[in-house]
């Protein structure tokens, strides 16, 4: 493969990651505090449904992206409450969610916009496009550099940035914080964090709308800045890839953004591995390489590359001793 | 908590007002489209049980369900929460259309029957067998497990119909056309026993089937030797292990059993209705199977009643879809997303005032015997 094909995989690597990226660090937060939540898949659904409504609605990109954040910490909202309030089962509740997210989508797009379950075409004044600065021409003159650093580094949405940034962040939230603490706390042992006289529902239901606003940033990424609109079921099984890919990285912030890197390689790279015949194995399905990052993670979790142990109490509903 | 209701009220009454919210949130919906919520109702109960075509329909969607749910179920009974039989239908259907591929075209349906039922179960078992060995072996968590099986079959299925199983020139990804071997009977005669000149509905024998697993879980489950060992596990695993129970044995077979139900499911729409192997004969049944078990409170009988009622849900919704094209069949996910919300998620959300209403009650009940005495 030439240096420009490199490029253009790793280029789209980047765009296809960030997604991805964005709903892992969700569930990481989620996951850290002890609720669980199979229902990143649905939450980024509802964002994309919301910000793409909202832009073409409102004419504006950052209304988009607020409406996004709201619907899917509306819908984290009613995750917390089921499965922190209700201490009801928190896989049912991301299952259930993820439905009314796939149906209402579809349904209220239709009646809404009446294009088959899509939002109108977005110009490009309503989108987060990337922009690249004026130096970056000049920068690709210089030899191998130069085309890396204009190609990979400069020119993304505004969103790909955030998503990075939130790594580091997320990181020193986490780790160096008091609130990290507490939250990492929460979800290994929540009965300690409420002897020491702090509220385990408050800390929860609070990791829980981080969750949700990061989700929501993750489908606001998908319907307006990689694609000029909402479409059916754009999300495609995002979500569970990016539960996949915070697995995969045992619940850490910066291996999550490695194994996000690698699931959108894969992605990345299906398509142009379709009908290569590569040395040793042969032809690759395509299907093969879709596969992977769920095969990958079923390996892990047999714990046949390292062990993947989840937070102590995630899963389970916290109940005050009486 | 649940000492304080007495069973009726945990069996019917506790569901039925879940659902019953359910259906208002959904109503709402509705109203959010601009239509009426009442008419729309009225539309999806005459759609499904209106007529002999609809209630044919209705019954061959609760086939799906009856199956998936009674896969789930068998799993929750073990303590383990299987939401893989999605992926294990989908595997399933691979061996109900090997069978049929392979048989129909020599002997008729009833010999190709037990060995498409064989073959499905089998295929089933083996998607369920994994998640199950892992979990037991090596400690993987069998709902994330059975989630990432959901997706590698869907790729599976995908590759083996696009380059092993699709004829030569067709497009589509999808299996030939079964020869008459591969095609179950339909119960269209049965529906028209009571008056109705049905020409067609995919309702067909594997209904039957659907209610012979049925009896053969409740079986399993409170009349046998493992069953008991199932149960145990379910209830406590260190109990379990105490008793001289292998825990890692119980585990696998109970996956087995539960992949194969789910496995079996196939046979509905493969066997019975499209007559070939296509990639979307589950359309999330797997997923409603476990809104069947949870509402049918994990026994075949209530997994029966849950079933003919997601069934309704899915035939009513597409009359309504076809009475008011505003609203798409997709209001039958929104629908099936919200019961399985507060029924599932949400189940123990009126019990505190359910008990404190019964424990009130019951105390004045009591109180006047008491005073009569003294």
């Amino acid at each position: 493969m030439d240096f420009n094909a490199t490029l253009l995989i790793l280029d789209s690597t980047l765009r296809l990651s960030t997604p991805l990226l964005l709903a892992a660090l969700a569930g990481l937060y989620s996951e850290r505090a002890g609720v669980f939540d199979i229902g990143l898949e649905g939450k980024m659904l509802a964002a994309a449904f919301a910000a793409g409504a909202g832009a073409s609605v409102t004419g504006s990109a950052y209304a988009g992206l607020f409406l996004g954040v709201i619907v899917s910490v509306l819908f984290g909202l009613v995750h917390g409450f089921a499965s922190i309030t209700a201490r009801g089962n928190q896989i049912v509740s991301g299952v259930a969610l993820n439905f009314v997210a796939a149906g209402a989508t579809i349904l209220l797009g239709q009646a809404w916009f009446g294009q088959g379950g899509r939002t109108p075409q977005l110009a490009t004044e309503q989108r987060f496009l990337g922009s690249e600065p004026n130096f970056a021409a000049e920068l690709r003159d210089i030899p191998v550099l130069g085309p890396i650093v204009s190609e990979l580094v400069l020119g993304h949405s505004l969103l790909v940035y955030v998503a990075f940034a939130m790594v580091p962040l997320t990181w020193w939230v986490l780790f160096r914080t008091r609130f990290g603490l507490r939250l990492r706390a929460v979800g290994e042992n929540p009965a300690a964090v409420d002897t020491a006289g702090i509220s385990v529902t408050w800390l929860r239901y609070q990791a829980v709308i981080i969750c949700g606003a990061l989700c929501g940033v993750a489908g606001t990424y998908l319907a307006i800045a990689q694609s000029g609109g909402f479409n059916n079921n754009m999300t495609a099984g995002k979500g569970y890839i990016a539960l996949a890919a915070l697995i995969f990285a045992k619940w850490r912030p910066v291996p999550v953004m490695f194994a996000c890197l690698l699931f959108g390689f894969l992605d990345a790279s299906a398509i142009r591995l379709q009908g290569v015949i590569l040395p040793m194995i042969g032809r690759v399905p395509v299907q093969f390489i879709q596969a992977l990052p769920y095969v990958l993670t079923v390996v892990l979790l047999a714990g046949f590359i390292g062990r993947a142990d989840p937070p102590r109490a995630g899963g389970v509903p916290y109940t005050k001793e009486r | 908590m649940t000492n304080t209701l007495p069973p009726w009220v945990n069996y019917f009454l506790l569901p039925a007002i879940n659902l019953l919210v359910a259906f208002v949130v959904s109503g709402l919906v509705v109203v959010a489209i601009g239509e009426n919520p009442l008419r729309a109702a009225w539309l999806m109960v005459d759609g499904a049980f209106g007529s002999a075509r609809g209630i044919g329909f209705t019954l061959f969607y609760a086939t799906n369900f009856i199956f998936t749910g009674l896969a789930v179920a068998v799993a929750y009974h073990c303590g383990l929460f299987n939401i893989g039989a999605e992926g294990q239908a989908l595997v399933g259907g691979l061996g109900v259309a090997l069978a049929c591929l392979w048989l129909g075209a020599y002997v008729p349906w009833w010999l190709v029957l037990p060995a498409a039922i064989a073959m499905g179960a089998a295929f089933g078992a083996a998607w369920g067998f994994l998640p199950g060995y892992l979990q037991a072996k090596r400690g993987s968590h069998i709902v994330i497990t059975t989630i990432m099986f959901n997706f590698i079959a869907a790729s599976l299925m995908n590759w083996l119909l696009v380059d092993w199983l699709r004829p030569t020139g067709q497009m589509a990804p999808e299996t030939a056309v079964f020869a008459d071997g591969g095609w179950l009977p339909k119960l269209t005669g049965l529906l028209n026993l009571f008056g109705a000149g049905l020409r067609n509905t995919p309702l067909n024998l594997s209904f039957f089937v659907a209610l012979l697993c049925c009896f053969l879980v409740w079986l399993l489950i409170w009349r046998t030797r493992f069953g008991y060992s199932i149960r145990t596990m379910g209830l406590s695993p260190s109990a379990a292990k105490y008793a001289g129970i292998n825990p890692a044995r119980t585990i696998v077979i109970a996956m087995m059993i539960s992949g194969g139900l789910a496995g079996l499911m196939a046979l509905n729409p493969v066997m019975g209705d499209l007559h070939r192997l296509t990639l979307d004969i589950v359309q999330g049944a797997g997923f409603v199977g476990i809104a069947v078990a949870l509402m049918g409170r994990n026994h075949p009988f209530g997994i029966v009643l849950a079933s003919i009622l997601f069934g309704m849900l899915y035939q009513g919704g597409a009359e309504l879809a076809f009475d008011m094209p505003t609203i798409t069949r997709d209001m039958i996910v929104v629908i099936q997303g919200l019961v399985i919300l507060f029924a599932g998620a949400l189940e123990n959300m009126f019990r505190p005032q359910l008990s404190r209403l019964f424990s009130t009650m019951h105390r004045r009940g009591v109180a006047p015997e008491t005073e009569g005495a003294a």
